[in-house]
């Protein structure tokens, strides 16, 4: 079991309000993701959880058990860190092994336990190294297999992937997703790049200076954003928002629109006009970033490859059922 | 061409770096030669180099004259003693100031530092008057305390950096995996700092082996240590070099051969932090 809950939570450092008042129902089995902007609080929300950081007030219930004053290592909670953390001067085998030597376990049983591990790490061949001899991707794994070995309530994966190059860093993350599933164990993961968090999470916790702006699946997310800064920042290219006299014509202060959901037409169609300042060739995509005069600067998506180049006009056509509309205090207006 | 340079440059440097060596080695180099040679040759001039009378004759009269081994051994027991004592203080007050520093740790350290900038002669006369009453004059247990707290300040810096060197990450990695504070102690951050410690221990040694000011201002015979010893061969009755080198030799011998076999060791504790 791994039901994590959070009830107005709150951590101060000084006068600085870091978290100011988390609620949040993490349902066992599932893999939620927090993410947001730097210093938004995710990793002090994470470690107020791993026990840490001491909470400044509120609530954290793991299994119905408030455990704000238990230390972290009777929370039943494993931790994967940036930094990976692993013990230089133990082997990989020491490594994996000391929680459950910090438990007590008998020899042959840490030994049986940490092979089983490795095994599913694809770490056997390299049980008697040392950290240092180990690649960055390795040593990951190690940093996994010490969380997983331990059967904890939860997982805690504080930014795990960012030490790593870039195809690494997908190819771990569908490792992770994959052996969290297997694994059925709660997870909770702090990123700050969205596609990680869109691709890996049952569900996202979108943070923002210490707020938890929205929290949902990440279509939901995507689809239906709470208010400005998720729609902001959930999807990428961002998606574009225009104000003024279009916004109010559809009854909100501000409208946005996806990159993705803009029709793109030669110059003359009905839609804004604008000239293209830049145009991306990706192959697969074409992103173009459109001067569209009053409105500002547009990012518009076309799949596949389209011949347009910089100082083309353009029309830029929005879908009509992919308008998204906010209040002036930049709240989402639904209906 | 260019390769042609860097020869030369390489060969000329090594030549300097023999020359710098050898001019530093040479006052030692110089001793050692001095203490096997008679008191006559030993002053004359001009000096002769190797082509000399060898005689060991001057290692006997020391021995003789005053008794090398009890000196040798309140050398270990001041050095060593005053070592230990110093790690065993050092060791928390660095660990606290490296794990949970407060707003005060930086000026706490600068302060022990300064201590250090005070020459020791101007608070000679309270402590050799404090010592005094105290009856502390001339034992082992006096000095051992005044090395100990005048190497103090010195060895919690080296201990604070090598401490700070040690990612937190790894201390809470520590304490999610079940550790306790003490377990987290033995298994992981000791381990960890063993070159540390290892090389504060060997240059807080050093430090002490080598201290005269207090030991020859507070010690006579009892408790004095072979600085005293080496000092005894330059008296009112006058100058004996080649005994006195032949003391100087003995003397620096222990911590010449401790300081060879452990210079990397000492070579990384000095520099460390410094780069990087």
């Amino acid at each position: 079991m791994g039901q994590i809950t959070l009830q107005g939570v709150q951590k101060s450092f000084g006068p600085v309000h870091i978290i100011k008042g988390a609620d949040l129902d993490i349902a066992d089995g599932s893999f939620v993701v927090f993410v947001g902007p730097s210093g938004c609080g995710k990793t002090t929300l994470l470690r107020l959880i791993a026990g840490l950081e001491d909470v400044s007030g509120g609530k954290i219930l793991i299994d119905g058990k408030n455990v704000v004053d238990t230390p972290p290592a009777k929370r039943g909670l494993s931790m994967v860190f940036q930094s990976y953390a692993l013990y230089p001067h133990m082997s990989v085998r020491g490594n994996i092994g000391f929680g459950l030597k910090m438990v007590g376990l008998p020899k042959d049983e840490i030994n049986r336990k940490v092979e089983a591990a490795a095994a599913t790490l694809n770490l056997t061949p390299y049980l008697d190294r040392k950290p240092r001899e180990l690649s960055g991707g390795q040593r990951q794994r190690v940093a996994i297999g010490r969380a997983i070995v331990r059967e904890p309530k939860a997982f805690l994966f504080d930014e795990p992937l960012s030490n790593l190059d870039a195809a690494l860093r997908v190819q771990m993350r569908i490792e992770v997703t994959r052996l969290q599933k297997q694994l059925g164990t709660t997870a909770i993961y702090v990123t700050h790049d969205q596609v990680e968090a869109m691709t890996m999470a049952d569900k996202i916790v979108v943070l923002n200076g210490g707020k938890i702006e929205q929290y949902g699946s990440p279509l939901e997310l995507y689809e239906r954003p709470a208010n400005l800064f998720v729609a902001g920042f959930i999807g990428s290219p961002k998606m574009n928002f225009v104000t003024g006299e279009l916004a109010l014509q559809r009854g909100a202060a501000t409208i946005g629109v996806r990159p993705e959901h803009l029709k793109i037409e030669r110059d003359g169609g009905g839609g804004w006009q604008g000239t293209i300042s830049v145009a991306e060739h990706l192959g697969s995509d074409t992103f173009l970033y459109v001067d569209a005069g009053p409105l500002g600067m547009l990012t518009a998506r076309y799949i596949g490859e389209l011949s347009l180049h910089a100082g083309d006009r353009v029309s830029l056509v929005p879908d009509p059922q992919r308008i998204h509309r906010f209040d002036s205090g930049g709240n989402a207006l639904r209906g | 061409m260019a390769r042609m340079a860097t020869t030369r440059r390489v060969v000329i440097s090594t030549a300097m770096a023999w020359l710098f060596g050898f001019l530093i080695f040479f006052p030692i180099l110089w001793m050692v030669l001095a203490s096997f040679k008679t008191e006559l040759e030993a002053f004359a001039i001009p000096p002769s180099f190797l082509f000399f009378h060898w005689t060991i004759e001057n290692y006997a009269t020391v021995q003789e004259r005053s008794d090398y081994f009890h000196h040798a051994m309140n050398s270990i027991i001041i050095a060593g003693g005053s070592t230990l004592i110093a790690l065993l203080i050092a060791i928390p007050a660095a660990w606290s100031m490296a794990f949970s520093p407060t707003k005060r740790t930086k000026d706490i350290l600068l302060w022990m530092l300064s201590t250090k900038m005070m020459p020791p002669v101007g608070v000679l006369v309270p402590i050799y008057l404090i010592y005094k009453t105290f009856g502390l004059l001339d034992s082992r247990i006096g000095l051992v305390f005044i090395l100990c707290l005048g190497n103090l300040p010195i060895v919690i810096w080296m201990l604070f950096t090598y401490f700070k060197e040690i990612p937190r990450d790894i201390l809470e990695a520590a304490r999610m995996d079940g550790a306790t504070i003490g377990r987290e102690l033995v298994y992981v951050l000791t381990p960890m700092a063993i070159p540390g410690l290892a090389s504060t221990l060997l240059l807080n040694l050093i430090l002490a082996w080598n201290e005269a000011f207090w030991t020859l201002n507070l010690s006579t015979s009892h408790a004095a240590p072979l600085t005293t010893f080496i000092a005894s061969y330059s008296g009112p009755e006058g100058l004996f070099w080649a005994k006195l080198s032949a003391a100087s030799t003995l003397a620096i011998a222990p911590i010449l051969v401790l300081g060879w076999f452990s210079q990397k060791q000492l070579v990384r504790g000095l520099t460390f932090g410094a780069v990087k």
